[in-house]
């Protein structure tokens, strides 16, 4: 039997018949015979396919090539094209009927509201390969910066374009740049901290993984303005994909002569290295990454001096977040103008947020200055699922506060934040419902912060501790008058007298869900209740008069705390039971509530 | 690399190779390949659209990875572009999905509409 790289099968069924496949049959059969290709491909007659309306139908395999409603003079483009070139004839191609639905993500809400600045690329090229960065009008920025710029005029850009630290801070980078500029050094440094941290953000990690090279092309740029020939990029040992893909950068980048010696031909040198953080939080505040760095352990120092001063091995340093650089080539391009255009008076350009919790939309997204929290919630996040009711958001991670329902219209800057008792932070924005208990959300961030502060200064570490200790008695049931009190006390004095912005920013989240949500902190303290019905030691499951006496819960009950008769109401010990509330998942009659 | 002008020609033949909106090449699938798509199990996806593009000898189809695309929820997510359409993007991709959108999608031009984003949005 002879082997053909390719069957042609066109449809012999009465319909096709009619339709006139007979024709197409010879008339395929001479014209492959034309292209020479009899000994490669094959033509068969085959019986009804079952979609009769579309026929004639001709089959090619090995591709599967569905034609429909093919004509006498399709043949010949079909054998020249397809079979001779393996050009599949798109326009014979069946179409399905149904064409209008939403089939593309840019179609969809969650994009329609974005800007996408600094995250332009993630999702559009291959972060593996340099030529696709490059497509996108990569390393262009670094080319004109060092052509055709003075170091001064980059700076000028920068500062006019109103770009502040996207890390949380929110310090003018152009700013930062200058200062660091003006120091008389022979030696100085540049560092991206991408040692991202808050728990529930992952908008760096994003950047790095889906666009190294617009990261490196904003240290070299950065290197160029304030006259540092080596680079640091300080990352976490557990963004492992993040690492790889930064080394495949740097090293493709080293080939294509954009990082390493003379670069364009100017005489400019810079040098990238990769410095793996262990995953301390406190890594973050840039001394202590700058102590990591040098190698010793991640401390925060006093201040002044700051970095741009006294930074890595003691030389002048400027630091950025991975976000605020993934924005400088874009400015250098489009102008500073161009990026102050978007924003609000103070916040300039956009902020990458990453958003769960409870919202329909988990993921990552790009939004103008001054966006609502309310349109990000429910325009873009697609609002709380299972219609639950909205409770807070709390931005800024550990460092941060939480926003209740009032202030949802507030437009998001650093300095609208600020004012409500929150902080823009790095961009983690966690959703909560009725469901949460907002004093066990304090608490879960305080013990976060309580595990990550390094303990150098006594304020962050013992008061911290202290507070937790506090917060941890009342979701227990056993908080105790002036609690609140002792509470605020602690953490005004942690927040002036901290070190360091771990230490100074982590009494936030309790003191903002005391502002807005003192009524909960009451509840659980005097009544000894949680509203939510979230707190353990403070619920009770109790079996109402629905209950048929199914035994169902009493069978799942893991201590054997239900008791009673078939087809009588159950009871619930309540010395016995520890509130796994597994018997409320089995009831089928709503016969147990949780009080 | 030392003049803007080399940079220029990548960048002119780099995009003529992945814009297939303008130029004449072929279907590009491109699987999100973040930590939140491999995660959800976008590796298995990514490693099934190469060996049934592979099996089928498809020279005109290139598949690709990328960064987030930014619906981490309805990852692992593979968006598949083609000369002269618009683009389709489908949602909680799992391996045994890939031969039917192959076929359909890719080798016939027809969408596998029960696994676009926007079909598993309203049915989900």
């Amino acid at each position: 039997m002879d082997i053909y790289r390719s069957h042609v099968l066109v449809c012999g069924g009465t319909s096709c018949n009619a339709a006139g496949s007979p024709k197409i049959f010879e008339k395929l059969n001479v014209e492959i015979k034309k292209a020479g290709l009899e000994k490669e491909v094959k033509v068969v007659k085959t019986g009804c396919f079952g979609l009769c309306e579309a026929g004639p139908i001709v089959i090619v395999y090995p591709e599967g090539s569905f034609y429909s409603k093919v004509a006498d003079k399709d043949v010949q483009e079909i054998v020249s094209e397809h079979l001779k070139h393996s050009r599949i004839v798109d326009r014979l191609l069946f179409k399905d009927a149904d064409a209008n639905i939403i089939t593309s993500l840019d179609d969809i809400g969650f994009y329609k509201m974005q800007e996408r600045i600094a995250l332009r690329n993630c999702g559009i090229i291959d972060p593996e390969k340099i030529d696709e960065y490059i497509a996108f009008d990569g390393y262009k920025a670094l080319g004109q910066c060092l052509t055709q710029l003075k170091p001064q005029q980059i700076l000028d850009v920068i500062k006019d374009s109103g770009l502040r630290g996207r890390g949380g801070g929110g310090f003018p980078t152009g700013l930062k740049w200058q200062f660091a500029k003006d120091e008389d050094s022979a030696q100085k440094y540049v560092i991206c901290n991408a040692d991202e941290g808050d728990p529930g953000a992952f908008m760096d990690r994003s950047v790095l993984e889906g666009d190294p090279h617009a990261v490196l092309e904003a240290m070299a740029i950065s290197g160029y303005a304030i006259g540092a020939d080596m680079g640091y990029i300080y990352v976490r040992a557990e963004y492992p994909i993040a690492v790889q893909r930064l080394e495949i950068a740097i090293e493709q980048a080293k080939e294509y002569g954009l990082l390493g010696k003379n670069i364009f031909d100017t005489g400019f040198d810079f040098d990238l290295e990769i410095r793996l953080g262990a995953g301390a939080f406190v890594c973050g505040e840039e001394m202590a990454l700058i102590s990591s760095i040098e190698g010793f352990r991640g401390e925060p120092k006093p201040k002044p001096p700051f970095p741009a001063q006294k930074g890595l091995f003691n030389k002048p340093t400027i630091i950025n977040n991975v976000e605020t650089l993934a924005n400088i080539p874009q400015i250098v391009l489009n102008g500073a103008e161009w990026f102050s255009s978007m924003g609000t008076e103070t916040s300039k350009g956009t902020k990458v947020f990453a958003l769960g919790g409870k919202i329909v939309n988990t993921g990552l997204l790009e939004i103008p200055m001054g966006t609502t929290l309310r349109e990000i919630i429910y325009d873009i996040g697609g609002g709380i699922p299972d219609g639950k009711q909205f409770k807070a958001a709390q931005t800024g991670g550990p460092s941060g506060g939480c926003i209740p329902d009032e202030h949802l219209d507030t437009p998001i800057d650093y300095d609208s934040l600020l004012s409500i008792g929150s902080m823009m932070g790095s961009g983690g924005l966690i959703v909560m419902d009725e469901d949460n208990c907002m004093v066990d959300v304090a608490r879960f961030f305080l013990d976060f912060t309580v595990d990550e502060s390094c303990g150098k200064c006594p304020p962050c570490r013992i008061g911290t501790k202290r507070m937790l200790e506090i917060l941890e008695r009342i979701v227990a049931g056993q908080g105790v008058q002036g609690d609140i009190e002792k509470l605020e006390r602690l953490g005004k004095n942690i927040s002036i007298s901290s070190l360091c912005g771990l230490g100074k920013s982590a009494p936030n989240p309790v003191m903002s869900t005391l502002k807005y949500f003192r009524d909960e902190y009451e509840a659980h303290i005097n009544g000894k209740k949680c509203p939510a019905g979230h707190c353990k030691a403070l619920l009770n499951y109790i079996i109402n008069d629905k209950c048929i006496g199914c035994g169902a819960c009493k069978q799942v009950c893991p201590t054997d705390a239900i008791s009673g008769d078939k087809k009588e109401a159950h009871l619930i010990n309540q010395n016995d039971c520890i509130k796994c509330g597994a018997c409320m998942d089995k009831c089928k009659f709503a016969a147990i509530d949780k009080k | 690399m030392k003049t803007l002008q080399e940079i220029e020609q990548i960048r002119a033949k780099t995009l003529k190779e992945i814009d297939v909106r303008s130029g004449k090449q072929g279907v590009r699938i491109v699987v999100g390949m973040a930590t939140c798509g491999i995660a959800a199990g976008a590796k298995p996806v990514l490693a099934a659209f190469e060996e049934e593009i592979g099996k089928r000898s498809l020279s005109n189809v290139t598949v690709t990875q990328t960064g987030c695309i930014g619906v981490c929820r309805l990852e692992p997510m593979v968006e598949i572009t083609a000369p002269g359409k618009d683009k389709v993007t489908y949602v909680n991709m799992k391996p045994d999905m890939v031969k039917k959108i192959v076929a359909e999608h890719v080798v016939n031009g027809n969408l596998v509409k029960e696994y676009t984003i926007g079909y598993f949005e309203n049915n989900n």
